[in-house]
């Protein structure tokens, strides 16, 4: 556990060091901000305390956002060979890679901390859901962590961010738009296998109050798959 | 803490890099590791440290084995890797506290271990500054200073002075062989001149095998068959002191390299004492020996010949 904070700690401070931290928060404030309250199908347009439009906005913006985040967790250790030199010291694969899972999913959690003041001022304009704003954001960092998991991965593939970030955006369409267009058009187990591997059907129902079990495991088990890849991928380059 | 390393093969796809080769390298020793390009010192040194796993074979460090318990060995090795990688973005000081965090140095401790490897390796002007701000030379010395910061029992240096300017590389070197009286240290180069200066033993290896094991000086007997002298012999004409040099017993060869300044080679037995025996036959012919010197054969001929077809 100790290792494990060691590296969040390092790996948080890369993101505040680079910048990087900063325009994600900047960013993800300003679109998710802009189209809550300000255009599009907003809080006022559709005349509802309701947070569902920053929750389906957000849904978007992390998906293009998290990948941009972690490609350069383990493409850059490859890269510059700082992978051998990790790998050398007393601590495990699977702690290198929680680390820096750790380090990203808590940069997104304080992301979405700092939207807080949207659930105040929306508790000023009417009756807002407790619970279903709480489940929302549930909701959100289950995604969250479900894309770092797979951007997480795609790093540990090669050397390059940009492929990177480019694969992991391809396989998180996948899950976001494609297994759902296919499922439809489906029936029987290939269907509802297709269906249930779609984000979006988890995404809304917990968005819409509903923590249900099918969901939660859903998020949980395609981040931790993820994550195995990743351990795969790195215990590879070590038998070569 | 000794290094035993039995029988170790690693292939990529099908190539062997390293073919089952063996050595042991013990407590106080400095083993230097010369071979032309991809003769498998990097491959074997990766192993060694566990970030390769081998095909077959074992590595011991200590007690400990790179098979069964690559978490103790990693815990005594300190490794410098080739190229010597580093978080650039970080201050040298917050990547040395990182590394030692990683080895488990308590936080009493880290502070002392911290200024002692800054110390060690003449970091103290630049410890605030970051890493990709500091000169080659510099980095190097970072990244000795990661692989001594946990005080390992065993240092893997490969190519540790790689970049660096002559003052640099004298201090390197120094300092590894300080560093050496007490632990194992292996470290690779391809600057025979260094390894020469650095190491008490020699492993040279070729094509994935070891083509010879020794001092520097039981490399030079393994390899010098014969005593070789030049000499610069005036008072007669060139052709007659050749051909009575000719006929000294124990001469195999006579050679005239430069006439005009009366310069000859001579080759021979190395039991004859020919130094000595050439000097009493000029006094005797009334010669002058303006010049005598035994030529030593060169580590890098040793090296040529071993690794050449």
């Amino acid at each position: 556990m100790k290792k494990i904070l060691i590296i969040t700690k390092r790996e948080l401070q890369a993101y505040f060091d680079s910048l990087m931290a900063y325009i994600l928060l900047i960013l993800f404030l300003g679109f998710s901000g802009f189209f809550t309250w300000i255009y599009g199908s907003d809080i006022f347009f559709i005349k509802q305390a309701t947070l569902m439009p920053f929750f389906s906005i957000a849904y978007w913006t992390l998906f293009f956002f998290i990948p941009a985040l972690t490609m350069r967790l383990l493409s850059e250790e490859n890269s510059l060979g700082t992978i051998e030199l990790l790998l050398t010291k007393p601590i495990s694969n699977w702690q290198v890679i929680m680390g820096k899972f750790t380090a990203s999913l808590l940069l997104i959690i304080v992301a979405l901390i700092l939207t807080l003041p949207y659930v105040i001022s929306l508790t000023t304009i009417g009756n807002v859901d407790g619970g279903q704003v709480f489940s929302g954001y549930v909701a959100l960092i289950l995604f969250s962590s479900m894309m770092i998991g797979i951007g997480l991965f795609t790093s540990s593939i090669g050397n390059n961010q940009i492929v990177s970030y480019l694969l992991a955006l391809f396989i998180g369409i996948f899950f976001q738009i494609i297994f759902q267009m296919l499922g439809q058009n489906l029936f029987g187990f290939a269907g509802y296998l297709l269906n249930y591997l779609s984000t979006s059907s988890h995404f809304e129902s917990m968005t819409r109050g509903v923590i249900d079990s099918r969901d939660v495991l859903f998020f949980i088990g395609i981040t931790f798959l993820s994550l195995v890849f990743t351990e795969i991928m790195l215990i590879k380059k070590r038998y070569v | 803490m000794d290094i035993i390393v039995e029988n170790l093969v690693k292939k990529y796809g099908s190539q062997k890099a390293v073919d089952n080769i063996s050595f042991t390298v013990k407590t106080g020793e400095v083993l230097g590791f010369l071979g032309p390009n991809g003769a498998g010192k990097t491959t074997t040194m990766k192993a060694i440290t566990t970030f390769l796993i081998p095909n077959s074979g074992n590595i011991y460090v200590g007690e400990y084995s790179v098979n069964r318990n690559p978490e103790e060995v990693k815990k005594n090795i300190g490794y410098l890797p080739e190229n010597n990688p580093l978080y650039e973005d970080m201050p040298v000081i917050d990547y040395l506290r990182f590394v030692g965090d990683l080895h488990g140095i308590s936080k009493e401790n880290i502070d002392d271990s911290l200024l002692s490897v800054i110390e060690i390796c003449g970091l103290d002007a630049e410890k605030h500054k970051k890493i990709n701000e500091l000169s080659k030379g510099y980095k190097q010395r970072v990244g000795l200073a990661q692989a001594l910061i946990h005080k390992p029992d065993v240092l893997v240096l490969d190519e540790p002075t790689s970049g660096l300017d002559p003052n640099q590389i004298i201090e390197i070197r120094d300092l590894i062989r300080r560093i050496g009286r007490e632990k194992t240290v292996i470290l690779s180069s391809h600057i025979l001149a260094e390894v020469e200066a650095t190491c008490d033993r020699i492993l040279i290896i070729n094509k994935g095998k070891i083509v010879a094991d020794g001092t520097t000086a039981d490399l030079r007997k393994q390899a010098q068959g014969k005593d070789v002298l030049r000499l610069r012999i005036e008072g007669a004409d060139i052709n007659t002191i050749y051909n009575a040099l000719k006929e000294i017993d124990g001469v195999d060869m006579v050679d005239i390299y430069d006439a005009d300044n009366m310069r000859l080679l001579l080759d021979g037995n190395p039991k004859k004492k020919l130094a000595a025996f050439v000097f009493n036959f000029c006094v005797k012919n009334n010669w002058v020996l303006t010049e005598l010197i035994p030529v030593e054969t060169k580590l890098e001929d040793i090296f040529k010949e071993l690794t050449t077809e």
